[in-house]
């Protein structure tokens, strides 16, 4: 009778024990996480309602911040100026990926030695990399107009200096850029369809598209909805890219949202408003990751 | 059609003409394809490097001069004279490794903790990290701005430390890791008496060095490459960082091209040499993660 309450005593110490060996471990990061990035995500909700007055201290004010974000032309630039990265930037970025991908998983020669190339720019700093598409993009005498004048097209565009090709441009560095790191993903995705699937389906009598629609895409499900997820994070927080390669210009043609929240917080010190839009960035992500994890069960599910 | 006559490759698909007829035209596509990708992505850095060795007047010409005539290598020895890139590349340098380090320590550490020890309220806490990877670091860059700035940690090297070295990333890298290493070899550790931090640094840490390399080796480049961090925390000119040095030289010598470009190159550099010989990590780290710093 005895050894019950004996034996779950002994327990609870044992996860009281485990309780504290397992905080002390993770005590030095979550110290500095907490304090780094937990506390700003909370206090970003009570600046957001706040304006900053002239002592450096901020004032609540209600609601009045989103009352002036509805009525901001500015701002619906950034917005619609994000979406228009978005959409073109995510389904380049997913075909191009998915090409390399393909391509590499293919038992051809110099495989690795193109795998790390296409994943170079990735890892190359913006800044430098932003620097040579501006030259190459240059209108005057950059190679890729004068390309484009050698195939004939008498008025190439003017990308970053004209108001309608910048943002085409910045969209085509983006994806440049980023196609080799979802291309690891995809051919990280691609190595986990069996490969006897590719043999029924080949004694079944299908041509090489059929094979692609039947067994690959469905085999990279998983991969796909992941990829698209970080795909849609990452264009609506661009930033650096076009801060760096237009600065925003000409005009307010690459102004996006981030930049947008910088621009409002550290040149014009208008922190609460910043807060505000950057309260509309979180929430616009939260919600499409939500819809596309609801669509992705609701798929699987069928 | 001559591709189509052009003998198969492999010996063993000659066996059947037909089909090895297509494949080797298929090869053929392949490499054709693979040729044309690795050209379009070399490209920009190939005109990075040749404008870096040319006279300045070389840089736009028409037609396009794709070989420096004649190469000038005073680009390189002109650019310290003219930016002070020695200060930079020792702040990013201090910065990378410090970063580095405090990353692989702490979020190994705190990994152990998420994948071998049990205890309640881990699972709920785990999430809590993985969350935040999900949101935008713009959405909370100024709060946590305005954090900094009262404990006085902008406009010093410290703010862009505290803002890298305590990411969730490398908890959740380690973790997927540690993951893999089996329990039982854990509990006969500690029948044999060993304490959970003797198994982490006698077991763990020893058979976790790809994992340690991978996240290293991403945790580098990444504070490396680092433009928003020192643009909002490090306004002294001291205290620039390699990006930041750049970005300003580039507003100042806005005619420059060749030095724009010798600058260009000598901030990649060093990435490139770390990205050849580790490439092996970074491709591991981002295969098991799907994620980057």
């Amino acid at each position: 009778m005895t050894s019950l309450p004996l034996a779950r005593r002994r327990r609870g110490r044992q996860v009281l024990r485990n309780t504290a060996v397992g905080w002390s471990f993770l005590l030095p990061n979550f110290v500095g996480f907490a304090v780094l990035t937990l506390v700003p995500v909370g206090l970003l909700f009570y600046y957001a309602f706040t304006t900053w007055n002239v002592f450096g201290g901020a004032e609540w004010t209600g609601l009045a911040n989103v009352r002036q974000m509805l009525h901001d032309a500015s701002f619906r630039t950034a917005l619609v100026n994000t979406l228009y990265y978005t959409v073109f930037h995510i389904p380049l970025t997913l075909v191009a990926a998915l090409a390399l991908a393909l391509l590499l998983n293919r038992r051809l020669r110099g495989v690795a030695f193109f795998r790390t190339v296409a994943f170079f720019p990735y890892i190359t700093s913006i800044v430098a990399l932003a620097q040579v598409w501006n030259m190459l993009f240059s209108p005057g005498y950059g190679p890729i107009n004068a390309f484009l004048r050698g195939v004939g097209v008498a008025n190439p565009p003017g990308w970053t200096t004209s108001a309608d090709w910048s943002m085409p441009a910045v969209i085509v560095v983006g994806t440049w850029r980023e196609m080799g790191y979802y291309m690891l993903l995809f051919l990280a995705g691609l190595q986990t369809i069996p490969a006897q699937l590719y043999e029924a389906a080949k004694v079944d009598g299908a041509n090489a598209w059929q094979r692609f629609r039947a067994v690959t895409l469905p085999g990279l499900r998983p991969t796909t909805f992941f990829v698209v997820v970080m795909l849609t994070i990452g264009s609506f927080r661009v930033f650096d890219l076009i801060l760096v390669m237009t600065n925003g210009g000409p005009g307010q043609s690459t102004l996006v949202l981030s930049q947008y929240i910088y621009q409002k917080g550290f040149v014009e010190n208008q922190f609460g408003y910043a807060s505000a839009i950057s309260i509309a960035l979180f929430l616009i992500c939260f919600v499409i990751t939500i819809v596309q994890f609801v669509i992705n069960r609701r798929g699987s599910d069928s | 059609m001559t591709l189509l006559e052009a003998p198969p490759l492999d010996s063993r698909v000659s066996l059947d003409p037909p089909r090895a007829r297509r494949k080797s035209r298929y090869r053929f596509l392949g490499y054709a394809a693979l040729i044309v990708a690795a050209a379009a992505i070399l490209l920009p850095f190939y005109w990075m490097v040749m404008s870096s060795l040319k006279a300045n007047n070389d840089v736009y010409t028409i037609p396009v001069q794709w070989l420096p005539d004649p190469v000038v290598w005073r680009n390189y020895l002109d650019i310290w004279q003219k930016s002070d890139l020695t200060t930079w590349l020792r702040n990013t340098l201090i910065l990378s490794v410090a970063v580095t380090f405090l990353q692989v320590l702490t979020g190994s550490f705190a990994a152990y903790g998420f994948a071998k020890v049990r205890f309640p309220g881990r699972n709920v806490l785990f999430l809590a990290y993985i969350g935040t990877l999900a949101v935008p670091w713009q959405s909370y860059m100024i709060p946590q701005f305005i954090l900094f700035s009262k404990l006085h940690l902008s406009d010093t090297l410290w703010s862009i430390i505290a803002l890298q070295a305590f990411g969730a990333f490398g908890v959740f890298l380690m973790k997927q890791y540690y993951e893999t290493i089996p329990d039982e070899l854990l509990d006969a550790a500690r029948i044999d008496g060993m304490s959970e931090y003797g198994i982490y640094r006698r077991i763990m840490l020893p058979l976790s060095v790809p994992a340690l390399a991978s996240l290293s080796l991403l945790t580098l480049v990444t504070t490396w490459n680092d433009y928003m961090g020192p643009l909002i925390y490090l306004r002294s000119r001291d205290l620039w960082t390699i990006q930041i040095g750049l970005k300003t030289f580039v507003n100042t010598y806005n005619a420059e091209y060749a030095l724009i470009m010798t600058g260009s190159v000598l901030s990649v550099l060093p990435i490139a040499v770390i990205f050849l010989l580790g490439q092996r990590y970074f491709v591991e780290g981002i295969a098991s993660t799907g994620l980057k710093g």
